[in-house]
């Protein structure tokens, strides 16, 4: 028993398990901000039904998923069919071995990390197209030559952009390149004069392509060609695409976040003052306030279980607060919090974008990838050489 | 000269008093022949096609202060062509048909055309026979394509040289002409239905 | 006479839109598609994403109205014209009841004709707002249709508030008005024009100076003011093509000739100038409804009519300009409670003919957008 505890193996085996079993309802949960945020923006409430101010939802919308039949067309291929979503979810997935949550919580820290993310990241394509073309639906078909077309041409820039982001760094290794912009003592985004903001932006766009998001989501642009490659998709495998998709949404902003915003270093890592208030104050301000929140919305609820569960979540919410208050378990968490409120602004980014962009037309996608994007990272990865070698020499 | 008829019909009557007059209404209102008050239509459109075409615009007329003809079929085709070429009725704004199954020609396909720089619409009238066919005027609006189609669908009247004269509206098996007067309102194509939606009735 | 006049000219050549026969993608739009708006159906022939033809398939909805209304009275079958293009009902009412009383030749109060244009120019933006939502979702933009119904919104309660209705409104009867305006009639309708001024600048904000919005639109689904003529295109995409024509104007009816108001055009006939033109019709027609609310004249709301709707036999064409473009109504009568035939000239159902047309040589996502761009409703094309 000892000997297992002492095991090498044991951490990241734990950290494992504990993503595979809690992202699905994290990825739950991401839905269910993105349906908050989204009526947020269009002047209404988005789910109110299940649980308090619909917190119950993803849990409804995954059961509902499962019960679901699993339609499988009477022309379909029927083992791509069958196995391409699971290509997708799983790709997604082990792109989160190297994802650096926070100093002490990560699968493994390989020296090739985001090599890795990308070379998964670009697996996960062939899962759409494979669906799509096994559907043997004209619609699915559409879809994924698009997302074929598409994940090709906006994985140019998105490397070029991680290039010049590695290039910064000096190294492969996804903590290292946190720990180099620690080093250095500023986020990659405003390193080399402000000129990394180029690969930066540019991550961003090239991002959202990548994992179909609005305004880029043609590959299941719903109205134009129904749902894309899912279109003959249903229930439970339908789920995992849904699944995959805001998997790789997480691990592109965990990317993001690590080349550019300094992964689970707090802001200002090198200013030594800022040490208490930011990384004990503000996470304890900002629970105790959702607790309050919670608090104030349990008065609202009539069913009396409802109000019980937000007074369970005020509850847990003071309970962390109370965890960052602690200085000998702070150190431990307060880098997942800020690698994941980190995430949680590019999502919440991403989701904004969906809710005011116009989609681009095919054409219009290509000619945005081909002639605008991949000549500016190429132009930023030259610039931020020549600035870089300024500087340092 | 406010009595221009219909051919074919009996004596005017007088009929400003005539709905006054009837007050004792059956239910079923009494078939009396159709007559609509006609005043001649005079101006210089009239003019213009009075000059170019002769035995085959029978009647100008204008009631309600709008503007129609009536014309032989066959001359339709002429007709649209020169007041599209020549008076600039650019706009072919609608074209449908009237049944009239007592009628010895009992369809009476109607074209209405407007011209923007005259700011006036003029309706061109024909009769038919059953079986008769009218010429398309497709090759000088696009808008009949349509339009024709769906007086065929409707009526069953033919066009020549339409370029796709198909069913528009009902299915493309249906059988009968909804529109015509001798189809009942509670008409229906059973078989179609049977076949199609897979039920004994759609009523 | 020389005979050769007589003669129609040789057939023209087989259409391309119904080529089925070649190697090319063919594929089947609708009628089950999220943006068809309802049952549309378009069979689409494809090169890659590039589109050579477009077939319309249509008849999904159609309820044999012209049939219904040979077999109703007059009055029966007035609010059977709400269902045909039931996101602009009170036009429709509007159409119908100057048909009938072009037939019966009475005079309607001013009054009454002033509440008429009220209503129809609210019913106009309500139209044209929610056509602005759905066209902006068709293109991906899925924020404003929310925006667009919450304004929709209001003038559906001045239609309720005015008739108990919100859709169907069936808010005119023959010969004049049912009901006499509720008490806060005036003050909704131009507080109802005050809020759309204001919001019309929020649309433009979201929409009108996006890249992405101005890049899908420019250019897309041209047609011009020949073939507009040609097609019978009316409405705002003839107005977007630069023709300056609107029933209201060259040929006011209900005391249009009294109101100041402009008739928006642009030049390109493009989908992003039927965009601009529609737009700037909203601006105009706030105007109306503010000059005819501030001048609305007191008297009777109902002209001289009998309880009985007899008209003489006769026929006439009454057209008015609906928010899709003319819609006409040609009754006959035989001197009978019914119409002998009432024939119905759709804009919806004119303008979809010339999609092909517009279409050809676009993308698929074009297509979405040109269909959104015509402004069909699917009840008024199939009838």
């Amino acid at each position: 028993m000892e000997e297992l505890l002492s095991s090498p193996y044991l951490p990241p085996l734990v950290a494992t398990l504990l993503i595979i079993a809690l992202f699905p309802l994290v990825a739950g949960y991401m839905v269910l901000a993105e349906r908050k945020v989204l009526a947020d923006l269009q002047v209404r409430l988005g789910p109110m039904r299940v649980g308090p101010y619909g917190a119950l939802q993803p849990l409804a919308d995954a059961l509902k998923l499962m019960l679901k039949e699993d339609i499988i067309p009477s022309g379909a291929d029927k083992w791509v069919f069958w196995m391409a979503p699971v290509l997708s979810t799983f790709t997604a997935l082990s792109a989160f071995a190297v994802l650096p949550l926070s100093d002490k919580f990560y699968v493994a820290d390989v020296n090739i990390g985001i090599l890795f993310i990308l070379a998964m990241s670009s697996i996960g394509a062939l899962g759409l197209i494979l669906g799509g073309w096994s559907s043997n639906s004209k619609y699915s078909l559409m879809g994924s030559l698009r997302a074929a077309a598409q994940m090709v041409s906006y994985e140019v820039p998105l490397g070029f952009a991680t290039v010049t982001g590695i290039m910064c760094a000096g190294t492969l290794s996804m903590q290292g390149i946190i720990q180099a912009q620690y080093e250095r003592g500023v986020w990659g985004a405003f390193d080399n004069y402000l000129l990394m903001l180029i690969p930066t932006v540019l991550f961003i766009i090239a991002g959202t392509a990548e994992t179909n998001r609005a305004p880029f989501d043609l590959p299941e642009a719903e109205s134009e060609i129904v749902a894309g490659f899912h279109t003959e998709y249903s229930g439970f495998r339908f789920a995992l695409y849904f699944l995959a998709e805001y998997a790789a949404i997480f691990v592109i902003s965990g990317i993001c976040v690590t080349l550019f915003f300094g992964g689970w270093l707090r802001p200002f890592p090198n200013v030594g003052f800022l040490e208490t208030p930011l990384n004990v104050g503000l996470p304890v301000v900002l629970f105790a306030a959702i607790a309050l929140a919670c608090i104030k919305g349990a008065t609202r609820q009539i069913i009396t279980g409802f109000k019980l569960g937000m007074f369970g979540l005020a509850g847990a919410a003071l309970l962390l607060a109370a965890l960052f208050a602690v200085p000998v378990i702070n150190p431990l968490i307060v880098g997942l919090f800020w690698f994941l409120a980190k995430v949680a602004v590019l999502v919440y980014m991403f989701i904004w974008y969906r809710g005011t962009f116009p989609r681009f037309r095919y054409d219009q996608l290509m000619d945005v990838g081909w002639k605008w994007l991949i000549p500016m990272s190429l132009g930023g990865l030259i610039v931020n050489s020549i600035a870089q070698m300024l500087a340092r020499s | 000269m406010s009595d221009a008829i219909k051919p074919g019909e009996g004596a005017p009557e007088a009929a400003k008093p005539a709905p006054a007059a009837r007050k004792p209404i059956p239910k079923r209102p009494v078939k009396k022949p159709v007559v609509m008050e006609t005043t001649p239509w005079e101006g210089p459109l009239a003019d213009a096609l009075k000059g170019r075409f002769g035995e085959e615009i029978s009647l100008y007329g204008t009631y309600r202060g709008q503007n129609f003809i009536e014309v032989d079929v066959k001359a339709v085709y002429a007709i649209a062509a020169f007041l599209k070429n020549e008076e600039a009725f650019d706009y072919l704004v609608d074209l449908t048909a009237v049944h009239w199954p007592k009628k010895e020609r009992p369809f009476e396909i109607v074209w209405i055309l407007y011209s923007f720089d005259k700011n006036t619409r003029v309706r061109i009238k024909a009769s038919l026979p059953d079986g008769g066919k009218a010429p398309s005027v497709t090759a000088l609006y696009n808008t009949a394509n349509w339009a024709e189609r769906e007086v065929y669908d409707m009526f069953g009247v033919e066009f020549d040289n339409h370029p796709d004269l198909k069913r528009i509206l009902m299915p493309d098996e249906w059988e009968g002409f909804p529109l015509r007067k001798e189809y009942d309102i509670m008409r229906q194509d059973e078989d179609w239905v049977r076949e199609n939606l897979k039920i004994e009735s759609a009523q | 006479m020389p005979d050769t006049i007589l003669a129609p000219p040789p057939p023209p050549p087989a259409p391309e839109a119904t080529l089925l026969d070649s190697n090319e993608l063919v594929i089947n739009m609708g009628p089950q598609h999220p943006s068809t708006h309802g049952v549309l159906r378009v069979i689409l022939k494809l090169d890659g994403e590039t589109v050579l033809g477009a077939e319309c398939v249509i008849g999904y909805l159609h309820r044999g109205v012209e049939k219904i209304a040979e077999n109703r009275t007059y009055q029966q079958f007035a609010p059977y014209v709400d269902r045909m293009d039931y996101v602009a009902a009170v036009s429709n009412g509007l159409g119908y009841c100057m048909a009938v009383e072009k037939l019966l030749d009475v005079e309607i109060p001013e009054r009454a004709q002033a509440v008429r244009v009220i209503l129809a120019e609210i019913n106009r933006i309500a139209s044209h707002l929610l056509w602005l939502g759905t066209h902006a979702l068709d293109i991906g933009a899925i924020t404003p249709v929310f925006l667009c119904f919450r304004e929709r919104e209001e003038a559906l309660k001045i239609f309720e508030k005015y008739c108990g209705a919100r859709l169907t409104t069936h808010a005119f009867r023959i010969g004049g008005l049912q009901y006499e305006t509720h008490d806060t009639f005036e003050k909704d309708c131009l507080a109802f024009c005050d809020l759309m001024d204001e919001k019309l600048k929020e649309y433009h904000a979201l929409l009108t100076g996006n890249r992405i919005w101005v890049n899908r639109t420019k250019g897309i689904g041209i047609l011009n003011a020949a073939d507009c003529k040609d097609y019978g295109v009316t409405g705002p995409v003839l107005r977007a093509a630069g023709e300056k024509w609107d029933i209201r104007k060259a040929q006011p009816y209900s005391g249009y000739e009294k109101y100041d108001f402009d008739i928006p055009t642009a030049e390109n006939g493009d989908t992003f100038d039927r965009y601009m033109v529609r737009m700037e019709e909203v601006t105009q027609s706030c105007r109306i409804v503010r000059q005819a609310v501030e001048g609305l004249p007191a008297g009777p709301i109902k002209g001289k009519i009998g309880k009985v709707i007899k008209p003489p036999p006769g026929e006439a064409y009454v057209s008015i300009e609906a928010p899709k473009g003319e819609l006409g109504y040609y009754v006959v009568s035989d001197g009978s409670l019914n119409p002998y035939r009432l024939r119905v000239r759709p804009p919806s159902f004119v303008n979809l003919g010339a999609l092909d047309k517009m279409c050809r040589g676009s993308l698929v996502a074009d297509v979405v957008a040109i269909i959104g761009t015509i402004d069909i409703v699917l009840g008024e094309v199939d009838r």
